[in-house]
């Protein structure tokens, strides 16, 4: 496996933190009163000092770490295969053995933090080492490399044989406990360094991210001076609003998660469970149908999630449609236009606005209002001066077909934006009808007798019965995309068949 | 928790999903330059689009669920329209919409098809419509990379925050471009950001193995999610829909479940054999998606699989 060349070269430490974290976990393991208990292996003829069994390091990591079995196992299994932590017999695979089999903390000198290139002329010593010792003993991927690199630096080969050479001389000169013991670190420093094929490599890294600071910023125009400049003004600026910023004491934030995750507790999924079965363990979409965005008759659930917030009542679709239902009715005080629910209005893009439907009274308009600035504002850019003419005709002019009331002052910055008409010009209108909505028209439709029955009305669906016999599997409808569905050009509504 | 869903079909590393809003489909990126569209449902492959570049690290599905958008390494950001028809090949009708001097790191749509913002390695986000690929607004502010964004679940949805390689978290006004509040406390590079469903905070995921949670109206940190044995960095956090629970996933390969309210470790899930590199819960909250860098051991007879669904 060639790893790239790039994803070793490039890194720094800083961009490898994990790595000076595990040393310090291993020095800490090496402590002799604290550490790992050590202990000397006996192997064959010789004894090895300093050795401990993957059961001391498991126990060491629970007991230090107060954490379960399973991932003082996982951790110990990532520093062997960083190459912190080698295994003396049969180390060829680098993994953590629960059985006697001893590991010795690696010698700083392999450490993966060094950031040794790990050379070619290195790999190829360390190989040309191995076949002499082994006799051609080399494991496939092994052989590959070797004749890989003798093809590639053939003109050095000389050197490379004579330096394996005089290594396997100079260790010879050794006591035959540390020979083993380099041979072994040696050879975990390459499993790390070239690991064999179909074991990922604790190397790669992605792709190389620069943390130089400001005056790398690359900015279409100006000299590198002006750019610094800009920076910091902007720099200043940013801290000077900040000073002036208004803080909410933490303990309030706090206590409005507290409510926030109470409140929506029952309706998270993951946390409570859903009725009649979350589709995902049982197989079975009805949750998915129950809740479709066009669902004829809510959930029980959804619609107490309308109480919530105006955002998110406005959010569903099925929601939104009832609000405008209740907000037709309640100017009218007769019945209001057909806008039945089954025909809900498709969530980001409304009807056009401009239709030929009955009038509905100016708590409706509202809405209507809010959701053409909408379009407006989350529109294409090429469509942004016709959508404002548009807008102004249906909602602004003075005797517009369905005018809504803003206050003047708004209205006098909003006719003067209207000059230059950009996406963000009907912002100041949106929000003041926005507000109003929320802190009149919102509180009452939750008041009142349509929300109540809808609430009455919606429906709780059973729990799925478990299956007597879990292993018959039923099959997994699919269904289809919403990029399938009819007119479905990247504009237009999703799902329904759009209204008149 | 356990995994409920193995996608197979990455043959390399897969570095970036996104869910899209019918709570089932998927599209996910690799560093092969394979963008593949699942039903994660039924595990069948829909769509199946090869990006001229490698390492493509941002994905992401349009609201209408009609497109999808990526890029990588060709520095830009490509809408490719999501068809059935056999006859059409999908990357003939791509669209070039963003233009970046360095990678893309991370895409989103804004409210709807029309708009998407990116988060770049040159340091820069920005604001593009999609039709006509014209730069709407940029947003400069960031000393280094900027490896991931999130948009606010606001009223007002003008906002989102942006995290980088300089340690910080910056949220911008997509409106005027303006940085309105910084913060600076990772040792690290933060590789993820995503707002609390209430959208009055955010939490933030770094190589420096902590979790944060920034709240925007005290404007500062008020909890961090760490433990001693944690030692690898966070690549890509989610919450669960009521905020409660928070996902992370971590270079060391595994997932750690966070009491957002306590602070404290509830589970770990292990289940992937390389980092976890992307991790999303779905629209609905039911489920959430995990891609990691696993790829195919044929060696070994078993398939590591790089894209999982749990629930």
């Amino acid at each position: 496996m060639a790893a790239g060349p790039a994803s070793h070269g490039g890194l720094r430490r800083a961009q490898r933190p994990h790595l000076s974290k595990m040393e310090r976990m291993v020095v800490s393991m090496q402590d002799p009163d604290q550490g790992v208990k050590m202990r000397s292996q006996r192997l064959l003829i010789t004894v090895i000092p300093h050795a401990v069994t993957g059961n001391d390091i498991m126990e060491w990591l629970i007991h230090k770490y107060c954490i379960t079995e399973e991932e003082a196992l996982h951790l110990g299994t990532l520093l062997v295969r960083h190459g912190y932590l080698y295994p003396l017999r049969d180390p060829c695979h680098l993994e953590l053995r629960l059985d006697e089999t001893p590991y010795r903390f690696q010698t700083p000198y392999f450490w993966m933090s060094t950031l040794w290139p790990a050379a070619e002329l290195d790999y190829a010593i360390y190989l040309a080492k191995k076949n002499i010792r082994k006799r051609g003993g080399l494991f496939d991927h092994e052989k590959e490399h070797y004749d890989q690199l003798h093809r590639k630096i053939s003109h050095t080969w000389d050197l490379v044989v004579m330096q394996a050479r005089e290594q396997l001389w100079a260790a010879k000169q050794r006591r035959k406990g540390d020979r083993l013991v380099i041979a072994c670190q040696e050879q975990t420093y390459w499993l790390v360094n070239r690991p064999p094929p179909g074991v990922p490599s604790v190397l790669e890294q992605g792709p190389e991210r620069n943390s130089c600071t400001a005056g790398r910023v690359q900015m279409p125009t100006g000299p590198f001076q002006t750019k610094t400049v800009d920076f910091y003004r902007r720099e200043v600026e940013c801290l000077r609003k900040a000073l002036g910023r208004a803080r909410v004491k933490s303990s309030v934030c706090l206590e409005a998660y507290l409510k926030f995750s109470s409140q929506r507790g029952p309706h998270d999924p993951i946390m409570s469970g859903c009725l009649p079965s979350n589709p995902w363990v049982t197989d079975n979409d009805t949750y998915w149908a129950m809740n479709a965005p066009s669902a004829a008759v809510p959930t029980r659930l959804r619609v107490e999630q309308w109480a919530f917030s105006f955002r998110e009542l406005l959010e569903d679709p099925v929601g939104r449609a009832h609000f405008m239902d209740f907000l037709s009715k309640e100017f009218s005080g007769e019945k209001p236009p057909p806008r039945l629910p089954a025909r809900a209005p498709p969530p980001r893009f409304p009807p056009a606005w401009g239709g030929p439907d009955p009038v509905p009274g100016p708590p409706a308009e509202n809405l209507s209002f809010w959701e053409a600035c909408e379009e407006l504002r989350h529109g294409g850019q090429a469509q942004v001066p016709a959508l404002v003419d548009a807008v102004y005709q249906q909602f602004l002019a003075p005797g517009a077909a369905r005018w809504v009331n803003i206050d003047s002052r708004t209205m006098e910055r909003t006719l003067v934006g209207l000059g230059r008409p950009h996406r963000h010009v009907l912002d100041d209108a949106q929000l003041h009808i926005y507000m109003l909505m929320k802190k009149d028209s919102y509180p009452r439709f939750l008041k009142s007798d349509l929300y109540k029955d809808l609430l009455a009305e919606a429906v709780v669906p059973p729990k799925t019965k478990r299956r007597v016999f879990p292993f018959m599997r039923k099959p997994r409808h699919s269904s289809p995309s919403p990029a399938l569905l009819p007119a479905s050009a990247s504009r237009e509504p999703s799902g329904g068949d759009g209204e008149a | 928790m356990k995994t409920r869903r193995t996608l197979k079909g990455h043959g390399n590393k897969v570095l970036c999903m996104d869910w899209c809003k019918d709570k089932r489909r998927i599209v996910s990126s690799s560093q092969d330059g394979k963008v593949i569209v699942w039903d994660s449902f039924t595990t069948n492959k829909e769509h199946a689009v090869t990006m001229p570049c490698t390492w493509v690290m941002a994905c992401a599905y349009a609201p209408s669920g009609c497109a999808i958008a990526c890029g990588g390494l060709d520095n830009k950001c490509s809408v490719y329209p999501l068809t059935f028809d056999k006859n059409e090949n999908m990357a003939a009708k791509k669209k070039s919409v963003a233009m970046h001097t360095n990678y893309l790191s991370a895409c989103s749509f804004t409210n709807s098809d029309m708009q998407i913002l990116t988060a770049s390695g040159d340091g820069t986000c920005a604001l593009w419509d999609v039709e006509s690929g014209q730069l709407l607004q940029s947003f400069h502010g960031h000393g280094a990379d900027v490896l991931c964004l999130d948009l606010a679940p606001s009223e007002t949805g003008n906002t989102f925050v942006s995290g980088g390689c300089d340690k910080k978290a910056m949220v911008w006004d997509m409106r005027s471009g303006q940085c309105v509040q910084a913060f600076e406390t990772h040792e690290s590079d933060i590789n993820s950001v995503r707002y609390y469903p209430s959208g009055d905070a955010f939490a933030s995921g770094s190589d420096d193995a902590t979790c944060r949670l920034y709240d925007l109206r005290a404007d500062r940190e008020v909890a961090i999610y760490s433990k001693e044995s944690i030692i690898f960095g966070a690549s890509s956090v989610d919450f669960s829909l009521s905020g409660r629970l928070l996902f992370a996933g971590y270079n060391d390969y595994t997932i750690n479940v966070w009491d957002v309210l306590k602070g404290s470790r509830v589970s770990i899930l292990f289940g992937h054999e390389n980092r976890v590199s992307t991790l999303r819960v779905s629209p609905d909250g039911t489920a959430f998606c995990s891609g990691s860098w696993d790829h195919t051991l044929r060696t070994k007879n078993y398939l590591f699989v790089s894209l999982q669904v749990w629930a």
